[in-house]
């Protein structure tokens, strides 16, 4: 009995989850001629016309710069939580997690009523006599945005790899005789790799797909892969070139995953690689 | 009508094309303690899942006082299991755990009250009804795991290992424990070890399993007197088993020598194992002994002393409770320690 | 490595960061002036006229419903599902597991779209019902999620104890395996519903008919400036959900860890 209760979800997660896929797929690689589909690559080739690639690009260098931040703003906070005590790091970790409770939209909206030109920021500048700035609509406030976003899920895997770790194995190599910069470039680093490797993906992924931040902060003219996939499906109305976006896209998070994992020995094996 | 309460027809049992039972055949009487004895993953687990209901044997008929049970499931059998890691649900109390089986089967809450209190009892947690599982130590939720059990009265009981997490004395205590409340409940106990130890102390049957076949089923005393074979006669208590040849009935050559003995039936010449019991050799001064031995080494066990004695190119066990004079020794084998086996094939 | 007080600066300019925008926003909630930025006077007007939105008041009534029928229904068939995985042979099961993944790791925009030309493919009219569709099928791969750990780390042969005792096997689960599992459950039906409650992206491909969420609204209102009634509402959820972390943070004050980390793992 205890078998076949898995059955409904089997057939659920075949429509719901397969299914679309695949129906992604034949879009991607079909294109509409004189109301038929026919089989073709065009779709593909047409992304690399200069203008995608573009996109692409700056769809990835956006996203990479971000993960870094978060990464260099990140693993300090998780190691200074992680050497707290018990139940002060509770708190503090939750305060982590409290934000992320506001509506997403908000708290990116939130960002244009600081940074905008009759903003916080420039109201202070005005205020003290200095000119205003440029702060919103430009690749500085994507950034912003997605580093605004996407941090707690830096911090949170790196913690949790950081408060499991064994504390004899760094008073060993205390004992041993590394000093306090070896002990964390030799043992704490490493070990907690995992953790790292954990947050950038959670934080390269969305970063990556996302078209709400560009949107809001970036201004229409920032256009990334993700809004070029929405204006694809619900102006332009070309699902195929649309869907090629999206399996590119898919391709692409799959690979960055999987190279992710690979530095991650101990993951292995439990999530799709 | 007899006295047999399950039978075990040439139970066999495959997980995945391996098959970890062939052609088991059983029969367990009521009352009595029956110990399943093995090295792990001999099978006897799973004999004791199979007799419980939580595996289905691929061939072969369970009866169960005379009716085929195969397709009973574990929740309408008359049997009750102590499982080795005790399986006591940690969201209960002592008490809701023990009472579990009694209000599924919808008996009456004072009666539960009153058999649970009985359990207590012969269980030595007395007043200890209120507690959680976990601020029990691991002898206490053992006790806990057999009133379990034992609430529902069953007419069998299954207990898998249930002593291997508990430390040494503590295991000794629940020994004798568990076989006196045997006799006091006088219900049938199946038993599973893999200390042999355990097994000889507390069975009135053992049954000795190796890779899915019974080697041998006897009383303790049977069994380590009388091994049938070489697995039996090595994992049944320490062995020096030797090749020899049975020149007739009641003389054996092994070591270069004949030796009178009690066993017979073999055919002339037969290759045979012949076991000795490492306390069944005497340590006498080398003009005495029938074979002599060069001394390897001696340890103090506390009763007696332990020595690797080499004979003949053959290291011997020898317990002894002097301690050997010199670097040899004479070895004396009385016709009676001289245990004869059929070699297998 | 870095003196104390060097740490605490560090962390506390963190959280000014994470929290600048949230304060910003309840500020300007009792803001007088419509226009975002400009300070002109403390009000409650934004709070009395929230509830005299019907917009916005609809849009949370669809976000609420559907948070609350998605959680409900993904937990109910995610619960069972990640039974029925448990005891499923190791090929099948990483099949059926990775697919479950996919959810997860794919990027909201690709199950976005790739439901909402499922639906459309099978000429459903895009509104209610296939919004609601797509967020438990968001959801049941998290609920899987949070409930198999909890399977995993079940006492050795408790079922067989329980169906030992005499219990059906339906019993069994009622009154051995759910309670042992309930903590995985309840993780798993809040993460469910805080997925469903904050999602944009996912909503916004699959949804129609006028029939939108709070998060569709205020992105379709945010170019042309988010009325400051938004911002009265967001406080006011905000504080509720502040109120009911802190009471079942009261109840079970070292669990919040694990949500987390079942959430994103």
């Amino acid at each position: 009995m205890k078998k076949y209760v898995v059955l409904p979800y089997i057939f659920w997660s075949v429509l719901f989850i397969v299914v679309p896929l695949i129906l992604v797929l034949v879009f991607s690689i079909t294109i509409k001629t004189n109301g038929n589909l026919v089989l073709s690559l065009d779709n593909f080739k047409r992304f690399l016309e200069p203008v995608y690639i573009k996109v692409l690009v700056r769809s990835l260098t956006l996203a990479l710069i971000s993960t870094i931040i978060c990464l260099i703003l990140g693993y300090p906070a998780a190691l200074i939580l992680s050497k707290e005590v018990t139940n002060k790091r509770n708190i503090l970790i939750l305060l982590f997690i409290i934000p992320m409770w506001m509506n997403f939209l908000l708290r990116t909206y939130a960002w244009m009523t600081i940074l905008g030109k009759n903003g916080l920021i420039n109201n202070f500048l005005s205020w003290i006599g200095l000119p205003t700035m440029n702060l919103l609509y430009n690749n500085g406030a994507v950034i912003l945005g997605m580093v605004y976003n996407f941090l707690p899920f830096m911090v949170l895997p790196i913690y949790t790899v950081l408060s499991k770790m064994d504390k004899s194995v760094i008073e060993a190599a205390k004992d041993l005789g590394a000093n306090k910069l070896k002990v964390f470039l030799k043992i704490i680093f490493p070990l907690s790799l995992p953790g790292v490797t954990a947050g950038i993906t959670m934080v390269f992924m969305p970063a990556v797909s996302t078209f709400v931040i560009s949107r809001l902060l970036g201004g229409g003219q920032y256009m990334l892969i993700g809004n070029l996939i929405e204006q694809q499906f619900l102006f332009v109305g070309d699902w195929n070139f649309g869907s090629a976006l999206s399996i590119i896209m898919m391709i692409m998070i799959l690979i960055s995953m999987a190279l992710m994992s690979k530095y991650d020995r101990k993951d292995g094996g439990q999530g799709l690689w | 009508m007899n006295d047999t309460i399950i039978k075990l027809k040439n139970i066999s049992k495959s997980f995945n094309k391996s098959k970890v039972l062939n052609n088991i055949d059983l029969e367990i009487k009521k009352n009595e303690f029956l110990t399943l004895l093995g090295p792990s993953g001999c099978g006897k687990t799973t004999t004791l899942r199979i007799i419980g209901g939580f595996e289905k044997p691929t061939k072969g008929e369970i009866l169960f006082e005379d009716e085929i049970i195969n397709d009973i499931p574990p929740y309408k059998r008359q049997i009750n299991t102590v499982f080795q890691n005790y399986a006591l649900f940690p969201h209960m109390n002592i008490f809701e755990n023990i009472a579990f089986g009694l209000k599924v089967k919808k008996i009456e809450s004072e009666e539960i009250k009153k058999r649970v209190q009985r359990i207590l009892k012969l269980v030595n947690l007395k007043g200890y009804d209120k507690r959680t599982i976990d601020s029990l130590s691991g002898g206490q939720q053992q006790r806990v795991a057999i009133a379990r059990a034992l609430v529902n009265e069953p007419k069998v009981l299954l207990l898998d290992e249930p002593l291997g997490a508990l430390d040494l004395k503590l295991r000794k205590e629940m020994q004798t424990e568990l076989k006196n409340m045997q006799k006091k409940v006088g219900i049938t106990f199946i038993y599973v070890t893999h200390d042999q130890e355990e097994a000889l102390t507390m069975s009135d049957s053992v049954i000795v399993i190796d890779s899915g076949v019974i080697q041998q089923m006897g009383t303790p005393v049977d069994i380590y007197n009388e091994p049938k074979n070489r697995f039996v006669a090595n994992f049944i208590g320490q062995s020096n088993i030797v090749e020899g040849i049975m020149i007739r009935d009641f003389l054996v050559e092994f070591s270069k020598l004949r030796f009178k003995c009690v066993d017979k039936g073999f055919d002339f010449n037969e290759k045979v194992d012949v076991v000795i019991r490492p306390e069944d050799i005497e340590v006498v001064s080398n003009d005495d002994g029938m074979l002599t031995g060069k001394v390897k080494s001696v340890i103090f066990k506390g009763v007696h002393y332990e020595m690797i004695v080499s004979q003949g190119g053959k290291d011997w066990i020898i317990h002894s409770t002097k301690k050997p004079k010199g670097c040899t020794i004479g070895m004396k084998i009385r016709p009676e320690d001289i245990h004869v086996m059929r070699k297998e094939r | 490595m870095v003196k104390k007080p060097l740490r605490k600066i560090y962390i506390v300019l963190l959280y000014v960061f994470l929290y600048a925008p949230i304060v910003v926003l309840i500020i300007f909630s009792f803001n007088n002036s419509k226009l975002r930025g400009n300070w002109d006077g403390f009000t409650f007007k934004w709070y009395f006229q929230l509830f005299k939105d019907r917009y916005i008041l609809k849009s949370l009534y669809y976000t609420i419903t559907i948070a609350i029928l998605s959680s409900i229904i993904s937990t109910v068939i995610g619960t069972i599902s990640a039974l029925g995985i448990y005891n499923m042979k190791s090929i099948k099961k990483k099949i059926i597991l990775n697919i479950n993944y996919l959810p997860v790791l794919n990027p909201d925009i690709v199950t976005g779209i790739a439901l909402m030309t499922l639906f459309i493919f099978f000429k459903m009219k895009l509104g209610f019902m296939t919004m609601l569709l797509a967020h438990i099928t968001f959801n049941i791969p998290y609920v899987i999620l949070a409930v198999l750990p909890k399977l995993k780390q079940l006492p050795k042969d408790i079922l067989e104890a329980a169906l030992d005792l005499g219990a059906t096997p339906v019993l069994a689960f009622k009154k051995v395996i759910l309670p042992e599992i309930m903590p995985g459950v309840i993780t798993g039906a809040l993460i469910a519903f805080t997925l469903s409650i904050d999602d944009f992206v996912i909503s916004f491909f699959t949804t129609g008919s006028g029939v939108t969420n709070l998060s569709i609204t205020i992105y379709s209102m945010a170019r042309r400036g988010i009325n400051p009634k938004i911002n009265a509402l967001s406080s006011l959820m905000f504080l509720s959900v502040l109120v009911l972390l802190v009471l079942i943070n009261k109840r079970t004050s070292n669990k919040r860890e694990d949500v987390f980390i079942n959430e994103k793992n």
